[in-house]
């Protein structure tokens, strides 16, 4: 038998190899057809994406991150015998081969300038300071300076700087309690006082409208109107006494210091923020000085046209008015996306109202602000102005921007996003699974809400993230409906009824702009964008991790196991 | 005959679509009462095909005066392609009847009519009628809702809800507003019971359905679908999702239900058939082809068409 089989398999195998061979050494597929550059293609485009968000997350983070750590103090002595004292901010090569720097120079009141650039070449002498001061102030911006006397009751008590210091630790933080119960004092006290004769007021003036004046009604709330005019008058005393007092108190503490050209000034204690000898400080000094400016900046109101200080207010409005967004737009967006998929009759109209809400979300959004303003405050706003507001016209209440109309502007451009996703969510659900709760007697409803809403709820929270990210980081709509550079009081305080949805607000996005391109002093704001751009990512990150979070949970409970 | 059997095999047959060639109307058919001229009309599948009147073979062992379910002369199209002819049938009290049949036959379609899961599709058109303990199905006057508490159903797919076990099985009961947490409990202990899954899951009631396997999410839908102590029990195909295990598991679960409960089943399984049901209907396409006891179809089919099925010769 094996000579058989061999006679058989000799002439056969060498033809199956010369067909391989030809195989291999041919190229039959096209480079194109082989899908090898398609590999590269995709790829590449891939990591261009990656690399741009990277260097987006790190430039903002490098940036915002080191805003807030002290850098040292130089004193520089320049040809002319002009001294300067400061911070070094950045430096660059100049054309000639030289070099200069960019120093943050401060003392503002004094030299009306807040940076100097500082050619190497014209230095005679750099040094750095020991007991060079940086103080933060309420207002006027940094101070540099060395300190030379400490005052009490204009006494002078200490002289020696290290003396002057230790004086200084033991009075400022008492100083700056006072000033908090002043502001205190000045904002919530008086501002309950003015609530309070403010609705007397239109209490007033209701009654004139209502009644006419001189009628009965009205004579009873001017009559009230003067009590708690009369009343009010007096609180106002007694809170005027108190903050005298602690201003009073305040003014006794001075600190002498001189600047870098011999000028030597004094400055009351309550108006300095933060001080610290830049040039003694420790690692730790350096990051306590670090995470005070961080807690500030979370926690404060801004100083300096909103340079300085913290963003709080911004914080605030834009959580406020992101969590009021989603409020809205997530139940409206999720019975539409229910009526468009579970009620309507398919068929060209639904393909057309489909078609409509998806370009809804390609309209640029500068025009839903423009509707938003048109709409809701100049109509809506207007008219509930004149049906409930009637005594405070013609200062409006709903009639202008507000945190209202700007959560209401932003549902309408997420409501696209919601909609999509809902019906994508609600296309999802399994057939089988409607079909077991009908046969169980189920209506359409109990099948909706106990089956198929909950089976779509981890789709319904991906459409509600998309909706924050891209609710929370729009600024174009809200300049115009309602977000402001800086609001005097939060949408939320403690008098009634307590959310006044009706009030501008800040806006980190908003914030941003305005830092960058509205600022006069924007050398000295151009980090506190970087810190603020990171803040705003932030909070969108964090919002989405939440939202992320109760997804999971979701999907976990109503979408384990093959089906 | 063998030869001729194998050539008629239709086209449409293989997939679960209804076949194109169903053309409506058909002659109206005595349904009852027909001797065995039937099987001198040679070629009966043939018949059908070209739609030439034929008549059902009913046994005299599937009479019952006092049927739970009874099936008269019922048409459906599905828009203009008819998927029912004249189809006349009872289902016993508390017995198991199984309708076979190759795909597209109509058996599903049959069985989602008693309930009326049909209505969920548009071009669905109808007539005829079915009464349920001698009610009508089909009146204008009847409560789909209530209807559908009355009769449970089990599908091809095992289609746990996506919540606890408990809540599976009670659902019919909550849909009603039921909030005793007691009559609860002990509803859907009896209702497990019921469907043997108790056992399994009675220290895990509040964990997801989802996360059972495919025979006890079967089982448990099957709980589902007692918990309301419905008058007839529709069973799609039960078994075709699940190994050959939890498929012996739902079929002495079948046995265990006959009595309480009256059972109609599709399957495609001529060993369930034979195994777990009393009543054997066989259809073709559309047609209620050969009626009786499953002892009758199985051993002393009337018809050789029948007889072919039913013994692996022909689908």
């Amino acid at each position: 038998m094996s000579p058989v089989v061999e006679t058989r398999s000799a002439p056969s195998a060498p033809a199956p190899r010369q067909r391989s061979r030809r195989r291999l050494t041919r190229r039959r597929t096209s480079l194109f057809a082989h899908g090898e550059p398609m590999v590269w293609l995709t790829g590449g485009a891939l990591v261009i994406a990656l690399a741009m968000i990277a260097g987006l997350l790190l430039l903002v983070l490098g940036q915002g991150g080191l805003t807030f750590w002290p850098k040292p103090l130089d004193r520089f002595v320049l040809e002319g015998g002009v001294a300067l004292m400061g911070e070094v901010t950045s430096s660059e090569v100049l054309e000639d081969g030289g070099s200069r720097q960019l120093v943050r120079t401060g003392n503002y009141d004094l030299t009306q300038v807040h940076f100097t650039w500082v050619e190497d070449s014209n230095v005679l002498e750099r040094s750095r300071p020991e007991w060079g001061l940086v103080l933060e102030r309420q207002s006027w911006g940094r101070f540099y300076g060395e300190p030379r006397a400490f005052l009490i009751d204009g006494e002078t008590v200490a002289e020696d700087p290290a003396q002057v210091w230790t004086r200084f630790e033991q009075f400022h933080p008492g100083t700056r309690e006072r000033y908090e119960q002043r502001k205190a004092l000045e904002t919530h006290e008086i501002g309950r006082l003015n609530a309070r004769i403010e609705s007397a007021r239109l209490a007033e003036k209701s009654a004139e409208l209502d009644s006419g004046a001189d009628s009965p009604q009205w004579q009873r709330a001017h009559e009230r109107f003067v009590r708690v005019q009369e009343q009010n008058e007096s609180e106002f005393d007694a809170i005027r006494e108190e903050i005298t007092q602690l201003n009073a108190e305040n003014e006794r503490y001075g600190l002498v210091l001189e600047t870098a050209d011999g000028t030597r000034t004094t400055l009351s204690l309550a108006d300095v923020v933060r001080a610290y000898p830049a040039n003694q400080l420790g690692f730790a000094d350096k990051l306590g000085v670090y995470l005070s400016r961080w807690w500030e900046f979370l926690s404060d109101d801004p100083r300096e046209a909103n340079s300085e200080g913290g963003v709080f207010p911004a914080i605030f409005g834009t959580v406020v008015m992101t969590l009021l967004m989603s409020i809205v737009v997530v139940p409206f967006g999720v019975l539409a996306a229910l009526y468009l998929r579970e009620y309507a009759k398919q068929g060209t109209i639904v393909s057309m109202v489909r078609i409509a809400v998806n370009n809804l979300a390609g309209v640029p959004s500068i025009a839903f602000g423009v509707f938003g303003l048109g709409f809701f405050c100049y109509i809506i706003g207007a008219s509930m102005d004149e049906l409930l507001f009637e005594a405070r016209l013609p200062n409006p209440t709903y009639g202008k921007g507000g945190l209202l109309w700007a959560a209401l502007t932003l549902a309408l451009l997420t409501l696209p996003v919601v909609i999509v996703a809902t019906e994508e969510a609600l296309s999802a659900v399994p057939n089988s699974m409607r079909e077991g709760s009908y046969a169980c007697g189920a209506t359409k409803w109990q099948t909706i809400r106990r089956i198929v809403l909950p089976r779509a709820a981890p789709g319904i929270m991906t459409g509600m993230i998309l909706a924050i990210a891209r609710g929370a980081g729009e600024v174009a709509p809200l300049m115009l409906v309602g977000a402001v550079k800086l609001a005097p009081e939060l949408p939320l305080d403690g008098n009634a009824p307590f959310l006044h949805p009706e009030r501008s607000f800040m806006h980190l996005g908003f914030h941003i702009f305005d830092l960058g391109f509205q600022s006069q002093n924007s050398e000295a704001a151009k980090p506190m964008v970087y810190t603020t751009t990171l803040l705003l990512i932030g909070i969108v990150v964090s919002l989405n991790v939440l939202a992320v979070l109760v997804r999971g949970r979701l999907r976990r409970r109503f979408m384990t196991a093959h089906i | 005959m063998e030869e001729r059997t194998i050539e008629i095999r239709p086209p449409g047959v293989a997939s679960k679509e209804v076949p194109r060639m169903m053309r409506s109307q058909a002659g109206g058919q005595e349904p009852a009462g027909i001797p065995e001229s039937n099987a001198t009309l040679g070629g009966l599948f043939e018949a059908i095909e070209q739609d030439r009147k034929f008549e059902t073979v009913v046994h005299d062992s599937a009479r019952d005066d006092n049927p739970v379910l009874e099936i008269q002369e019922f048409r459906l199209w599905y828009g203009e392609a008819q998927a029912l002819h004249d189809v006349s049938m009872i289902c016993p009290q508390g017995k198991v009847t199984a309708l076979i049949g190759p795909s597209g036959c109509g058996k599903s379609t049959l069985l989602r009519c008693v309930n009326r899961m049909n209505d969920l599709i548009d071009s669905v058109r109808i007539s005829g009628d079915m009464l349920l303990n001698g009610q009508s199905i089909y009146d204008k006057g009847v409560d789909v809702i209530e209807l559908r508490k009355r009769i449970g159903m089990v599908f091809q797919k095992p289609n746990p809800f996506p919540m606890s076990i408990f809540e599976n099985v009670v659902y019919s009961l909550r849909i009603d507003g039921e909030r005793d947490r007691r009559v609860l409990q002990e509803v859907c202990e009896q209702s497990l019971r019921g469907a043997g899954l108790w056992k399994e899951v009675k220290d895990r009631l509040d964990s997801s359905a989802l996360a059972l396997s495919g025979g006890q999410q079967q089982r448990l839908c099957i709980a589902r679908a007692i918990a309301a102590e419905p008058d007839v029990l529709l069973l799609d195909e039960p078994c075709s999702a699940l190994d050959p295990i939890a498929t012996g598991r739902i079929e002495e679960l079948i046995e265990e239900l006959k009595g309480t409960y009256s059972i109609l089943i599709v399957t495609h399984n001529m060993q369930q058939a034979s195994r777990a049901s009393d009543f054997t209907a066989f259809m073709y396409l559309g047609r209620l082809v050969e009626f009786g006891s499953t002892e009758d179809i199985f051993l002393q089919p009337k018809l050789k068409e029948t007889e072919d099925y039913v013994t692996g010769r022909f689908g």
